[in-house]
């Protein structure tokens, strides 16, 4: 996990709750008197939880290449682990949006024949997420098993 | 048909299986000399034939289509009841008779030209369906990952002597079945497909027919009557159907109001009673080579082909007032179909003994007695995540299926073999981390998933790295994808 995804997940909370604490503001303050703009101070309350929240989240993200499955797990307050089996990948999908772009990331996505299945890694290095594309379709490859 | 073949030497018995030609046509080893013997007109004509046109479908199936406006306008006017009255006071007999002269030949007109663009191919590896007047549609059904193969027959559709022809195969979507064939074209077809995604020589597999079938059971209508009053479902739509338009009726005293609400519900309640009986009657369960085959229905009839291999997983219910008697309920979940769907029902209700020697057959390997057993309760703490529920859940491993058990009412297994696990998970709720409890959850194949809820966390761990080296080494003992190679 990149330190970029941080700081873009950081800022894009930032932007949302300082628009939303403006708008809050003057939606309730200029019909009503600037006493009751005071609600709007929940959107920066949320924001300052949300920092720490993301923040912990953020450290919270592992993935593990072991010999014959890949292991994702992440999380703090709902946790999850996730095991693909190499053999069991059927498309491996690199994204990267132009936000991720502007801070030169990029999101790795697994998919097996379960549309259920939930395996995901954001905030790759765009090197970092080629290799890992590579070596996992190679060694999807290498143990194919189908359905 | 329009590409019938010409004349040969040897016309080809399209239609009806024949009785039984020779014991041994379906061994594959046999098959191509079989056919290497002499010209054979028939399959060469096809593949000149098919790439470029294919079949067409039965000639009846434009009528289906001219429903489609008719119908439209039916539900427009039952949606806006009150503008449509007010609209057609305002029309007059011309209009009227105007207007159909218009709507009715352009249904039927589009109706008939959409058959008329719709055409569908047998290659060696494909079915190919072709429709679409303006936005042509090419749809390519591989037939080595054919899932099941319905055959089924509406009613009306009975009456004229049509079929319906349904591939699963994963991805595939409601557009891509045939409907309607003429009903010999349907199960000659079936045959054809079947015989040829389980690796027959492509010459042979035309004239391969039905492979034969042994009856594995078939469930008495007594029993199954006995089985739906027994279960809670139909009497709980019964008794909302009675008692929630009159509540209404009596609260807000608008007639209008309680038949709005009880249509649907009388719709539900049907469907869990009457319905069900209809479409569970004579259910007749089958054993070939091909797989096992589902026949059932009192008015319309179904057919339901799954190759070998094919099922992702099991799942037996067991309602609250069958478990004295020792009933059971067993649903199937093959890949393809689309996420949602109904499951394939193997069993509508049969006893536990006889529904695991049917299973037995369906996947080989599975023990159910032995499934039930190995599912272990959670432990006591699990009742402050769950409170009443808890006990219902238990998880367990045999040497072929990962086993969960959920409910208490109607008390539900469900067995994953190890070989179709694609994934495996492990979640965690902060509720859950204080008691130490964990969920572990199994993606299979058919866009599902079932879950051991509130093992012991530890536990849970172990089971999570266990299952992922069951699963990739139970691949090792599967069949191959053509089931007669």
């Amino acid at each position: 996990m990149e330190r970029g995804l941080l700081r873009m997940r950081r800022t894009v909370l930032l932007t949302t709750t300082g628009v939303l604490t403006l708008g809050t503001a003057a939606a309730l303050g200029l019909p009503l008197g600037p006493g009751w703009a005071l609600p709007a101070l929940v959107w920066p309350a949320t924001a300052a939880w949300g920092w720490f929240a993301l923040g912990r989240n953020w450290r919270s993200w592992r993935y593990v290449e072991r010999d014959d499955d890949l292991l994702i797990s992440r999380g703090v307050l709902w946790r999850e682990l996730t095991v693909v089996p190499y053999g069991r990948m059927q498309l491996v999908e690199v994204t990267s949006g132009p936000l991720e772009r502007r801070y030169g990331l990029a999101r790795l996505q697994l998919h097996t024949a379960a549309a259920t299945t939930d395996a995901a890694i954001p905030g790759l290095l765009p090197a970092e997420a080629e290799r890992l594309r590579d070596r996992l379709t190679e060694l999807g490859e290498a143990r194919s098993a189908g359905l | 048909m329009t590409s019938a073949p010409g004349p040969g030497p040897e016309p080809r018995h399209e239609g009806r299986p024949q009785p039984q030609p020779e014991p041994e046509r379906r061994t594959p080893a046999e098959a191509p000399e079989d056919a290497g013997a002499g010209p054979q007109p028939g399959p060469l004509e096809r593949e000149r034939v098919a790439p470029a046109e294919g079949r067409r479908l039965h000639p009846v199936t434009p009528w289906r289509r001219a429903w489609a406006p008719i119908a439209a306008m039916v539900v427009f006017s039952a949606q806006d009841y009150q503008r449509t009255r007010e609209w057609f006071e305002h029309l007059t007999l011309g209009w009227l008779l105007a207007a159909f002269a218009v709507v009715v030949p352009l249904a039927a007109a589009y109706g008939f030209l959409s058959w008329w663009a719709t055409y569908y191919a047998v290659t060696d590896t494909e079915l190919r369906i072709r429709t679409g007047l303006v936005f042509r549609r090419v749809a390519h059904l591989r037939l080595d990952r054919i899932q099941a193969v319905d055959v089924s027959r509406p009613l009306l559709a009975r009456v004229v002597g049509v079929a319906k022809l349904k591939l699963d195969v994963v991805g595939t979507s409601a557009k891509d079945e045939l409907a309607f064939l003429g009903e010999a074209d349907a199960v000659a077809l079936r045959a054809e497909l079947l015989a040829r995604a389980a690796g027959i020589a492509p010459e042979a597999a035309p004239r391969a027919g039905e492979a034969p079938e042994r009856e594995l059971l078939r469930v008495p209508p007594g029993m199954l009557t006995v089985g739906l009053l027994l279960m809670g479902t139909g009497w709980g739509f019964l008794l909302a159907l009675l008692v929630g338009p009159l509540a209404l009726w009596w609260f807000s005293g608008s007639l209008a109001a309680a038949v709005a609400t009880g249509l649907p519900m009388a719709g539900a309640a049907w469907k869990s009673t009457v319905g069900r009986y209809l479409n569970e009657y004579d259910w007749k369960v089958a054993e070939s080579p091909d797989g096992v085959r589902v026949d059932h229905g009192l008015l319309n009839r179904e057919h339901a082909t799954v190759p070998p291999g094919r099922v992702q997983s099991v799942r037996l219910r067991e309602p609250l007032l069958w478990r004295r008697r020792g009933w059971v309920r067993v649903e199937l979940a093959v890949a393809g179909g689309g996420a949602g769907e109904t499951p394939t029902v193997l069993l509508p209700v049969a006893e536990r003994a006889v529904a695991a020697r049917v299973l037995a057959r369906v996947l080989p390997g599975v023990d159910v007695a032995e499934a039930v057993r190995v599912a272990a309760g959670v432990p006591r703490r699990g009742r402050f995540a769950v409170p009443v529920w808890w006990r219902g859940y238990g998880h367990g491993v045999t040497a072929s299926a990962f086993v969960t058990r959920h409910g208490r009412l109607t008390r539900v297994h469900e067995l994953v073999p190890h070989a179709k696990v694609q994934s495996v998970r492990l979640t965690q709720g902060p509720w859950q981390r204080r008691l130490r409890l964990a969920d572990v959850h199994v993606d299979h194949g058919a866009n599902g998933s079932t879950a051991a809820r509130l093992r012991d966390a530890d536990e849970a761990r172990d089971v999570v790295a266990a299952q992922a080296d069951r699963s990739r080494t139970g691949r090792h003992a599967a069949r191959p994808e053509r089931w007669l190679t």
